[in-house]
Parts: C-alpha cells; sequence; structure tokens
C-alpha cells in the first residue's frame, strides 16, 4: 500500500495569483528513499508542507484533488494526529529546537501526545542512540555544533516513530563532513528501520547515493521521476538547472568521448572503479 | 586594503573564537573562507567591517583601525551580506529594501532609482519589486539581501555562505556576477563551505580550523590536499576524488574540473593504445 497519495494536487497560498504547484499525481510505497530537487521556487517545500497537514491547517490557502498519507485524508485530521506518521525537519535547526537540554527537546513531542513516562524514556533513550547523540542528552541544544543541532532535530521527530520523514535541505547549513555524516544517519533510517524518506536536496553530490527514487519539479510541475541513475542522464534535469552531480557528468564526457564505461556512478568511488575497469579491458 | 594584525577574539560568554589570526587582502582580490561549522570563519569577517572589534591585535581598513571607527562609517566601504538573510531584511517591500541604505547615505532620488533599478536587475529581482521580502522563498531573499548591500556600491563585498538554498542556475549566475564585481576592481571575501561552487571559482583560499589560519594559497593546492581538507572537516572536490583514487595508474592529484579530467583520461587512454 502506498504510505502517501496524492491525485490531481493543486495548492494556492492565500492570496497568490497563481497555484505553488498544480496537478501532482504521485504514488509513494512503504521505505523508499526519495530525493525531490528542482530549481528554487518549483513547488517543492510547499508540496512538503502538505505531506503532514501544514498544507492546508497552517497555512490556509486553497488545496484542490486528494491526498492521503497513512490512509488518512490530511484535510480531516488535525497536525498533531498527522504528526504520529511523517515528521518534518527543516533547514535549519536553530528553528527547531527550544528546549534546556537535548533530552528534554527529543521528550517534548512525545510529553504532548501524553504517552506514559517509561515509555517516553525509552524513545527518547533511542532515538538519542539511532542518531548518535546519546552522550550528548544533557547539554543545551544551542552549545553544540550545527551538524549535532541537526541530530537533535531528527531525534525528536524520530522518537514520535513515524513512517514518513520529510527533511526539507537538512544538510545545507553543515559543513560538508557534518553533512555527509547527517546523510548517512538519514540513510540508516531507511534501510536498517524502514522509514520512508523525502529528502529534499539541491546538492545532489553527496544525497544521490542513496536515493531508490529522485523525482524533479519545475514550474509547479513533477517533470522527471525514477531511478537515479536513468534521471541525470535526461537532459531536461541539466536544462533547468538541477545540479547534476560532477561524477555524472564527468561519466557522460567520457561515455561522448568513446570511452566504455558500464554503469552511471553516483559516488566518485563507482567512476574510479568504472574508469580502473575501462583501462583494464581496453589493455586486453 | 584589509590588514589583519595578529588578532584574537573571545565572545562575553568565554569561547576564543579566534587565536592569533594575521593576513592581508589587498584590493581587487577574490578570497574564499573556508572551514567548519565554528572554525571562526564569521568571526573574522565580522571585524571586517567593525561588527567586531578584536579583543588583542588590530584589523586595518585601508589604513583606519576599526576600534576607532563607528560601523556605519566603515560600511560605505565594506558591504557584508549575512547569511541568515532574516536577520537582514525588514522592510516592506523588495523595492523599500534596497533604497533603505541609500537614503541613510544620503543620496539624490535620481540616484537611488537607478541604483535600486541596477540592483534588481542585476539579481533577477525585477518582478519583486513590490513584494515583501518575506513572501519570498529563502533563496530569493538571499538575492534581496545581497542587491541591497550592492545599491551603494561598497569597495569591499562580503558574502557569507552566499550559496546556501541557492540552486545550480542562480549559483552560476552568482558566479557569474562574483567575477564580473572582481573584475571591475570590487574586493569580494565569501565564507563558505561549498567546495564545488570554491572548485569552479578558484579563488584565493583561506582554510581556518579552531580559531586559527591553517592554510593560504590557490584554491587547486589547497582543495586538493587531502590531510588539509580532513583536518578542516571539509570533503574534497568530487572530481579531485575520482581521480586520487586512479593514483595508481598515474594521475595527477590536483584537479578540480570536469573537463581537465576528461582530456586527462582520454589522453592517458589513447597513450595506452599506442
Amino acid at each position: 500500500m502506498a504510505i502517501i497519495e496524492t491525485r490531481n494536487l493543486t495548492y494556492t497560498y492565500p492570496y497568490a495569483d497563481k497555484p505553488a504547484f498544480k496537478d501532482v499525481t504521485l504514488r509513494i510505497e512503504r521505505g523508499e528513499f526519495i530525493l525531490l530537487t528542482g530549481p528554487s521556487g518549483c513547488g517543492k517545500t510547499t508540496l512538503c508542507r502538505c505531506f503532514n497537514g501544514l498544507i492546508p491547517h497552517f497555512y490556509g490557502g486553497k488545496l484542490e484533488g486528494e491526498i492521503t498519507v497513512a490512509g488518512l485524508k490530511t484535510s480531516e485530521h488535525p497536525i498533531h494526529d498527522l504528526a504520529q506518521h511523517v515528521g518534518l525537519v527543516f533547514q535549519n535547526p536553530e528553528n527547531q529546537l527550544f528546549a534546556l537540554t537535548i533530552e528534554k527537546d527529543v521528550a517534548f513531542g512525545l510529553e504532548n501526545l501524553g504517552l506514559p513516562r517509561d515509555e517516553i524514556r525509552r524513545r527518547v533513550d533511542w532515538a538519542l542512540k539511532v542518531t548518535g547523540i546519546y552522550d550528548l542528552k544533557d547539554r543545551a541544544p544551542f552549545e553544540v555544533s550545527g551538524g549535532q543541532q541537526q541530530r537533535v532535530a531528527i531525534a525528536s521527530v524520530l522518537a514520535m516513530r513515524p513512517e514518513v520523514i520529510v527533511l526539507d535541505e537538512p544538510t545545507s547549513f553543515l559543513d560538508p563532513l557534518s553533512a555527509k555524516k547527517i546523510l548517512e544517519v538519514i540513510n540508516n533510517l531507511n534501510k536498517d528501520l524502514g522509514i520512508t524518506i523525502i529528502l529534499v536536496e539541491h546538492r545532489l553530490d553527496l544525497a544521490a547515493r542513496y536515493a531508490t527514487r529522485v523525482i524533479i519539479m519545475n514550474e509547479g510541475q513533477i517533470i522527471l521521476d525514477g531511478e537515479p541513475r536513468k534521471v541525470f542522464l535526461e537532459s531536461e534535469a541539466a536544462l533547468i538547472g538541477v545540479g547534476i552531480p560532477k561524477v555524472v557528468r564527468l561519466y557522460m564526457l567520457l561515455k561522448r568521448a568513446g570511452l566504455n564505461i558500464s554503469n552511471v556512478p553516483l559516488s566518485p568511488e563507482e567512476l574510479s572503479k568504472s574508469i580502473m575497469e575501462a583501462f583494464t579491458f581496453d589493455k586486453c | 586594503m584589509i590588514n589583519v594584525e595578529d588578532i584574537y577574539f573571545t565572545y562575553p560568554n568565554g569561547v576564543e573564537a579566534l587565536k592569533g589570526v594575521s593576513l592581508q587582502i589587498t584590493d581587487g582580490e577574490f578570497v574564499a573562507i573556508m572551514g567548519q561549522n565554528g572554525a571562526g570563519k564569521t568571526t573574522l569577517v565580522k571585524h571586517f567591517n567593525g561588527l567586531l572589534k578584536p579583543t588583542r591585535g588590530r584589523v586595518l581598513i585601508d589604513d583606519i583601525d576599526t576600534r576607532h571607527v563607528s560601523v556605519a562609517t566603515l560600511a560605505r566601504k565594506v558591504g557584508f551580506v549575512f547569511q541568515n538573510p532574516d536577520h537582514q531584511l525588514f522592510s516592506e517591500t523588495v523595492e523599500d529594501e534596497i533604497s533603505f541604505a541609500l537614503k541613510n547615505f544620503g543620496f539624490d532620488e535620481k540616484t537611488i532609482k537607478e541604483r535600486v533599478d541596477w540592483a534588481l536587475n542585476i539579481l533577477d529581482l525585477t518582478r519583486y519589486r513590490k513584494t515583501s521580502p518575506f513572501m519570498l522563498s529563502g533563496g530569493e531573499r538571499k538575492r534581496v539581501a545581497l542587491a541591497s548591500v550592492l545599491a551603494w556600491d561598497p569597495k569591499i563585498l562580503i558574502l557569507d555562505e552566499p550559496t546556501i538554498g541557492q540552486d545550480r542556475n542562480q549559483k552560476e549566475r552568482l558566479r557569474q556576477f562574483i567575477l564580473q564585481m572582481n573584475h571591475q576592481g570590487k574586493t569580494v571575501v565569501i565564507v563558505t563551505h561549498d567546495i564545488e561552487f570554491v572548485a569552479e571559482c578558484e579563488p584565493r583560499v583561506i582554510l581556518m580550523s579552531d580559531g586559527r589560519i591553517v592554510a593560504d594559497g590557490s584554491a587547486r593546492n589547497v582543495l586538493t590536499n587531502p590531510d588539509l581538507i580532513a583536518k578542516s572537516w571539509l570533503l574534497l572536490p568530487e572530481i579531485t576524488s575520482v581521480l586520487l583514487n586512479l593514483n595508481n595508474l598515474g594521475f595527477p592529484a590536483n584537479v578540480m574540473d570536469v573537463y581537465e579530467a576528461r582530456d586527462l583520461i582520454i589522453e592517458r587512454l589513447g597513450w595506452d593504445r599506442k
């Protein structure tokens, strides 16, 4: 069964003269790792706001068509119900953290659900361990690094045991190595725990290798949708300004120059390996 | 000319963010300051417009000691675009935002109009002239913040994390734009950890770690040095990694550009065939 399903979904912000996205029909299965990208203003962030009911409950405006998340029609369920199914992580962790200790921040959502104390304790400890910040639990969120703050934000969402986690450019404020580590945490949530991931990113070089599917939006519509290795080769992707990973660009240039390389690389290691093989093959 | 003479800086909470930094940036240079979160990059550049004054040591902007002048005086020379545009924007329309500083600097109406039109156009914001900055996307708000600083034509331009939230085309426009400003003689200093962007711009790179400068050189030399990069929590450019893995085939370790890499690989293959 699909975890998220939309049919002809169209949304217009209050006072806007045209829709932010139009006629989006999309089926996301449980366990997928979706990389959602497209130029600024293409409607990707707005679409994500529909997944946990922020649209229409918080933003208002006009939502047309159908959307169900974990079998629930979002318009008929309040945000706090939907939050138990879909967690949202934002670009800047500072906007999401507020408590005096990291542990309290992670517990906050659970306390609001009115869960028993030892259940809260169990879930908080688990979420802190999965995201690798258990040792920091007594520190204040604003004392730790940006990468650690983003882990706190993810842990807070994870503690709610959602089936889907939507992350809107979660690495853009982080230095590259911290970004890489956060993406590894996200990948583990998907591969080990089976959580469906929807990752909104401009920087595809680090994220592409984890995705099972890439969806590219432009001007409020989905224009490409498929396996990363296929989607990145579409000339349309490059034309509208999607940041095709450099390894894919080098692959295409080499291919065009006549080098025989087997598959589209999603990381430098993959491309190095293919080039090495091409050289060895050439010598035989 | 920016002259930083052995500065130290300690925040009121006791964190020592700069521990003896010296450097010179001459007029018309293009410099990228890189390093991990908390390395002291933003703290350092906030000294360039007097927003922060060193606890020890001094900073001279064209021989003016920043300790003895106001931020407003320095602002005319040094334009600073913040990492988070929301720390900077406050007006009701994009147009008002951009003209605000111009009015404060006392430009006449006609000049203000010309400058605003120019800045809106160069940053592709003309259609948002009458829009509230807060209705725009994060990437667009960043461009409004940049436009509002550019409008008064400062000699030194400091951009803190300019590529965050920008898509591929906007980054390319930003790159062209920076190079153009730099070509016109402006000093441009960017603070960033966007490795691929810096690899494409090829500025002078200053690498910081734990409040100190740990490397200062061309992008090609600094960004392709695996030890320095690992120590600074950065990652090698993708293309550098590809060729570094092929080290035993004799490829150079300091390539960042896709076309250069292609030519090297094809040439090598041709040579092997002979």
